[in-house]
């Protein structure tokens, strides 16, 4: 039972360590198409529904890829240039919103649910009546008896 | 029901009931209406070249006015809905040294020129080439509608056809801010 708490504990752990480092920002290495093509991919195209600027056909997401590329060419780093779009179409722009404030729930929820169901689990499993308290009482031992007997007579 | 069966019964309604609220909350929601981050903030600065090609009407020429900058283009079916708005706010405001900027994107120059010709109207018209001032101005399509102060504050934005009563009432608002800054 320890074991199993402990297992379940390291997993969780793993997972928020994992969503943690999954979130981190690359800090701008890869060639300029490369890092222009990183960007553009994270950035909604304003005139498609669920498009992003990296796959929209759009003339206006062709020419924000063009926009990126300069700025990466310029010397700005990623975060900089995704400011850029922030401060002009909100955080609406970002394909995955930043994680902070609120946007942090969709991420927390399920690790505080697993919390919250591990939990319950606990609860009910200490809550599980003891063996001794199932014991049989001995009119239904007679009975269990009498009707094992019974069954093999039969056979 | 016993106390147990209550006890279960609101732990998994509770939850389902708050989910379907937090649901429900967005049915209404319109999925374009997309707040401007750019509303009551600078406007950015712009230089454009004219429809015509001769000559450059930049940010700064037009300081101290205030300024309605109208992103269209010549087969967006709404710009046509408004052209009157624009055309009668243009009438009435010009001579209060308000500017109506048409800012034509995404478009072929010709047909851009053709449009104007069938429609009408004398404000200055400038073209977007790449797609710069759009992007700076965070224009999601046509037609969209920014009022600016003569101070350089971005007042109020349209996304989508204006009416010639939003504009009144937006430009009158940029007029006062004046006045009263």
């Amino acid at each position: 039972m320890k074991r199993a708490v402990a297992l379940i504990a390291v997993a969780i752990a793993v997972a928020i360590g994992a969503t943690i480092v999954a979130g981190r920002d690359d800090p701008g290495s890869g060639t300029v198409a490369d890092r222009a093509r990183d960007i553009a991919a994270g950035l909604r195209c304003p005139v498609c529904l669920n498009l992003s600027v990296a796959d929209s056909p759009s003339r206006l997401a062709g020419e924000m890829r063009a926009a990126i590329a300069s700025r990466v060419r310029s010397g700005e780093t990623d975060e900089e240039i995704r400011a850029y779009f922030v401060d002009r179409y909100g955080e609406w722009i970002l394909l995955e919103p930043t994680r902070r404030g609120l946007n942090l729930l969709p991420w927390a929820l399920p690790v505080v649910a697993l919390v919250a169901g591990l939990a319950v689990w606990l609860a009910l499993v200490r809550r599980r009546p003891q063996r001794d308290d199932m014991a049989v009482s001995q009119s239904e031992r007679r009975r269990i008896e009498h009707e094992l007997r019974g069954l093999e007579e039969s056979t | 029901m016993n106390a147990r069966r209550w006890r279960v019964v609101v732990i998994t309604a509770v939850p389902v009931l708050a989910l379907v609220l937090l649901l429900a909350s967005g049915i209404g929601n319109d999925p374009r209406d997309v707040p401007s981050e750019l509303v009551a903030g600078r406007a950015p600065s712009f230089s454009l070249p004219s429809l015509t090609g001769d000559e450059t009407i930049s940010s700064a020429d037009l300081g101290g006015q205030a300024v309605v900058l109208n992103f269209w283009a010549s087969w967006c079916v709404p710009c046509r809905e408004e052209h009157g708005a624009l055309d009668a706010a243009w009438d009435r405001y010009r001579e209060r040294g308000v500017v109506v900027l048409g800012v034509n994107v995404e478009d072929a120059r010709p047909d851009a020129l053709e449009y104007v010709e069938e429609f009408g109207g004398s404000w200055p018209l400038v073209t977007d080439p790449g797609s710069r001032t759009s992007i700076a101005f965070g224009r999601f399509g046509v037609p969209e509608t920014f009022v600016i102060a003569p101070d350089g504050t971005i007042v109020a934005k349209m996304v989508g056809a204006v009416t010639y009563e939003w504009l009144v009432d937006k430009i009158e608002g940029a007029l006062r801010s004046e006045a009263t800054s």
